[in-house]
């Protein structure tokens, strides 16, 4: 069989066509972009579930009664920190640095756990306070709408802890750093969530 | 595919490059066999894979309708009980909608799509497996309640609170809430993977004016899967938490609120309804220019339209609730928005015809299914019309004038069209043609059948014969139509199994096709019947619309169309030679991951935790081997140098081994 010509073909059909992609943007990524967009309408549905009932429990506790703004300001105050520490992972990765990387994944990691555990606190205390997936339209909506969103947090940092074991097997390098990047799309965008959700459901008074 | 003298080099090579995980289950690369379509992830076989189960489907939810004939057959019928005439019913809708015309329209899309746009495979082959086999899974969850208790009752659009536990105790409809979940969890991978496949594939010169209106349409019903599919994923949470966990979202005594689950559920159910129409508006699309020999009539109008059905699917669901009193200004808007989405759908209507107009026709059976299309479609897009004005609506809904509307747009249309598409790409995908004669007969048998059950329906429902009801009384005036109706149903039955005679008996006749039997225009006849695993040898460069009608003919100054001298081109001498293309490998993941699925659902249904750790612990162990297992085994095909295009993009990037070609064969042989 004429193994040596066939390659030479089909080396030169590539040649023929340089491309990798049509739009120069890279097939995952471009996955990642439209898997976000399809997201964002999963979130929009919830909030605007969440908004449609703002107001409408008929039994308390209600929202004013229960919250703890300031409690709930500092843990978003590290989720929106742990996006800092994913930039700075990925900038890592991008100088070949793995080191470092390391550290920041961890970081980010970290932060992520500190705020799913500060939400797990959260949830506790307006459990104690009375407030269930069945007391009210208010706990059925809050409820649901957080833990989602907190499910969203504890996906990203199993893939961020997953980057990490990668990396300890020595197959995290700078060849791979657009994974890295895609798992920080996917992180800034559960942040950029979380800004709405902090807003429309804890700050806007009811 | 000689296996046998690679061997050493997987010995080899498995070591270093298998995850540990993934090395105790032994990487799959048989590509034939019965075991060989487990473990697929070639675009075509999971095409092939798609046509044949929604099939079976067909088949089942064509017995239910026959079912569900028989008992409306004569007044006061006593087929089905009332309990499970509602499951029949709900199931037949299901089976039609999630089970028959996406998957088809989809296994027409991951067949044809990759050939149209000049690539070798699907963006994420893997995923584009792990799509199909949650599609199967879910199919196959939402039947086995057929077993466990009872199927849905609550018809396919399950109106919550009368869906909530405390009116629908039993776990039929915790199967549909879950089911669909499942359903829609399948829609959603592959809709990003041909979303990316559409965008970033294709071939050299193939500019988005260029493509197919197939493609076209195909890249616009993904997007609405894409934006559709989370709006119901959220509905379906909601009930799922009311049923399982017992939140109050459509509990009405703690002020929950029925009109949210109508909203949510008619802001995917009207993108759904174009879901189901716009690819067999693409099949169309391509087989009236081939039979009329013409270009397709004011193609960017086409495109533009469909592209305006799209955006325009998103504004008129509430056209659903006109009956739920949603107050003069709101019932206006989505009145208005009704009547305008029938503009684009019109402009296409007379696009089509204009493509016929004056063409050389060939009324061939892809033709006359074509036809047939346009003409019921027409009948259905009209009646559809009729339900923008309000005070007319309130009559009809909930009457077999909408049974008739729907059955005339989706059976009159999207089948219609989808057996166009069959008989059209048949001898491209199985390399012989089907029939002509049995498929005219087929043809004419199913327009009669068709027209005979679902024409009387518009009578009956204005004369007030509401939908949904398991009996009525003699003396209503409505037994005659319903009598015929039956007699329709099973005319239509018998032209389905008359299809699957064709298909026997031309699969033993096996007259060879040829690579363009139709002498079609579009790039997936420039490859053999059926194609080669890497469909082209060489990536063809676009140069026009109708790429491969550019290469055949040409226009002399009188603008009369003359074959193109032949020269021996490029493309002959590569199929002289074995061509080798670097292929992404089998996978057993993406079915495991797969199975991980329903098996948290029966954990949710049965409240037991520990099921639904299993089935999280399944679903990861799939997701984990996928995402580290490369893409390519280095061992099944040998590359000569780093392929840019070949697709690999799912998991991480594996650098290939650079080996060359003519070291390693020799080395091994």
């Amino acid at each position: 069989m004429s193994a040596l010509a066939t390659s030479a073909a089909t080396t030169r059909t590539h040649e023929a066509t340089p491309h990798a992609t049509s739009t120069g943007l890279s097939n995952v990524k471009l996955a990642v972009w439209a898997f976000l967009a399809s997201e964002c309408l999963l979130f929009g549905a919830l909030i605007s579930t969440y908004l449609l009932y703002r107001g409408r429990s008929i039994v308390g506790p209600y929202p004013h009664q229960i919250y703890d703004i300031p409690y709930t300001s500092v843990s978003s105050f590290v989720l929106l920190m742990s996006s800092l520490t994913m930039v700075l992972a990925l900038a890592a990765v991008q100088r070949g640095d793995t080191r470092r990387m390391r550290v920041w994944l961890l970081a980010t990691a970290l932060l992520g756990m500190t705020f799913v555990g500060g939400q797990a606190y959260e949830f506790t205390s307006f459990v104690r306070q009375g407030l269930t997936l069945h007391t009210n339209l208010f706990g059925s909506s809050f409820f649901v709408l957080t833990g989602f969103h907190g499910a969203h947090v504890t996906i990203g940092i199993v893939m961020l802890l997953s980057l990490f074991g990668l990396s300890l097997r020595g197959k995290l390098g700078p060849e791979n750093a657009e994974t890295v990047e895609l798992i920080g799309l996917y992180w800034h965008f559960v942040d950029v969530v979380w800004i709405v959700i902090f807003t429309v459901v804890y700050l806007i008074p009811s | 595919m000689a296996i046998v003298e690679r061997e050493p080099i997987a010995e080899a090579t498995l070591v270093e490059t298998a995850a540990p995980s993934a090395a105790a289950l032994r990487r799959p690369h048989a590509t034939t066999g019965a075991w060989s379509w487990f473990t697929t992830i070639d675009h075509k076989k999971i095409g092939i894979l798609y046509g044949a189960t929604a099939f079976v489907f067909f088949i089942v939810g064509g017995l239910e309708a026959l079912l569900i004939r028989l008992q409306l057959a004569r007044p006061n019928g006593h087929v089905l009980s009332a309990e499970a005439y509602n499951q029949i019913f709900t199931m037949h809708g299901l089976t039609m909608i999630f089970l028959v015309v996406m998957p088809l329209s989809n296994g027409f899309a991951n067949y044809i799509v990759p050939l149209q746009i000049g690539a070798r495979d699907v963006a994420f082959p893997r995923l584009n497996a792990f799509g199909y086999w949650v599609f199967v899974i879910g199919g196959l969850f939402l039947y086995s309640s057929f077993l466990l208790g009872g199927a849905p009752n609550g018809g396919w659009f399950n109106y919550a609170p009368l869906s909530a536990h405390q009116f629908a105790p039993g776990h039929n409809i915790d199967f549909y809430v879950l089911g669909i979940q499942i359903l829609g969890i399948a829609s959603l991978t592959s809709a990003v993977n041909l979303i990316v496949t559409i965008i970033n594939m294709r071939a050299p010169g193939m500019s988005f004016m260029r493509m197919p209106v197939f493609t076209w349409m195909t890249l616009v019903v993904n997007f609405l899967l894409l934006f559709a599919m989370p709006v119901i994923a959220v509905a379906l949470v909601l009930l799922t938490f009311d049923r399982l966990f017992g939140t109050n979202f459509f509990n009405v005594s703690a002020g929950g609120d029925p009109l949210l689950w109508q909203h949510l559920f008619w802001l995917f159910g009207h993108p759904e309804v174009y879901i189901l129409i716009l690819p067999a508006m693409g099949v169309v699309s391509e087989v009236l220019p081939v039979f009329s020999r013409k270009p397709l009539f004011g193609y960017p109008f086409v495109v533009f339209s469909g592209i305006a059905i799209g955006f325009m699917g998103w504004g008129v669901w509430a056209h659903h609730m006109f009956a739920a009193g949603l107050g003069p200004v709101a019932t206006s808007g989505f009145a208005i928005s009704t009547m305008l989405i029938a503009v684009p759908t019109g402009v296409k209507i007379f696009n089509w015809l204009a493509t016929i107009a004056g063409g050389s026709v060939r009324a061939k059976t892809p033709f006359l299914m074509a036809v047939g299309f346009v003409t019921m479609f027409v009948i259905g897009g009209l009646s559809g019309v009729t339900h923008s004005i309000v005070p007319a609506d309130t009559q009809q809904t909930d009457t077999y004038y909408i049974v008739a509307h729907f059955h005339y747009v989706l059976f009159g249309g999207s089948m219609f069209g989808l057996f166009a598409g069959f008989y059209y790409w048949w001898p491209k995908v199985f390399g012989y043609s089907l029939n002509d004669r049995i498929g005219k007969v087929q043809f004419w048998l199913m327009l009669i059948g068709f027209n005979a059950t679902f024409g009387p329906m518009h009578i009956l429902g204005l004369q007030g014969m509401p939908r949904r009801i398991y009996r009525y009384a003699p003396g209503m005036g409505w037994s005659t139509w319903n009598f015929i109706e039956t007699i329709g149903a099973f005319i239509i039955a018998f032209s389905v199994f008359l299809f699957i005679v064709n298909v026997w008996r031309s699969k033993r006749a096996q007259v060879a096709a040829g690579d363009d039997p139709w002498d079609a225009r579009t790039l997936e006849w420039a490859t053999s019947s059926p194609p080669p695993p890497y469909n082209f040898a060489e990536i063809p460069v676009v140069h026009s619309r109708d790429d491969l009608w550019r290469r055949k003919y040409v226009e002399d100054e009188d603008g009369k169309v003359m074959p193109v001298p032949p020269v021996a081109s490029t493309e002959e001498d590569q199929e002289a030679g074995e061509v080798h293309v670097h292929m992404p490998s089998p996978s057993y993941f993406p079915l495991v991951a797969a199975l991980g699925l329903p098996i948290i659902g029966y954990g949710l249904i049965y409240h037991l935790i520990w099921v639904d750790v299993i089935g999280l612990l399944v679903l990861l162990t799939g997701v984990y081997a996928w995402a580290l297992e490369p893409p390519t085994e280095p061992e099944v095909e040998i590359e000569a140098h780093g392929e840019p295009d070949h697709p690999d993009g799912d998991g991480e990037p594996e650098p290939v081994p650079a080996l060359t070609a003519g070291g390693t064969e020799g080395g091994s042989e």
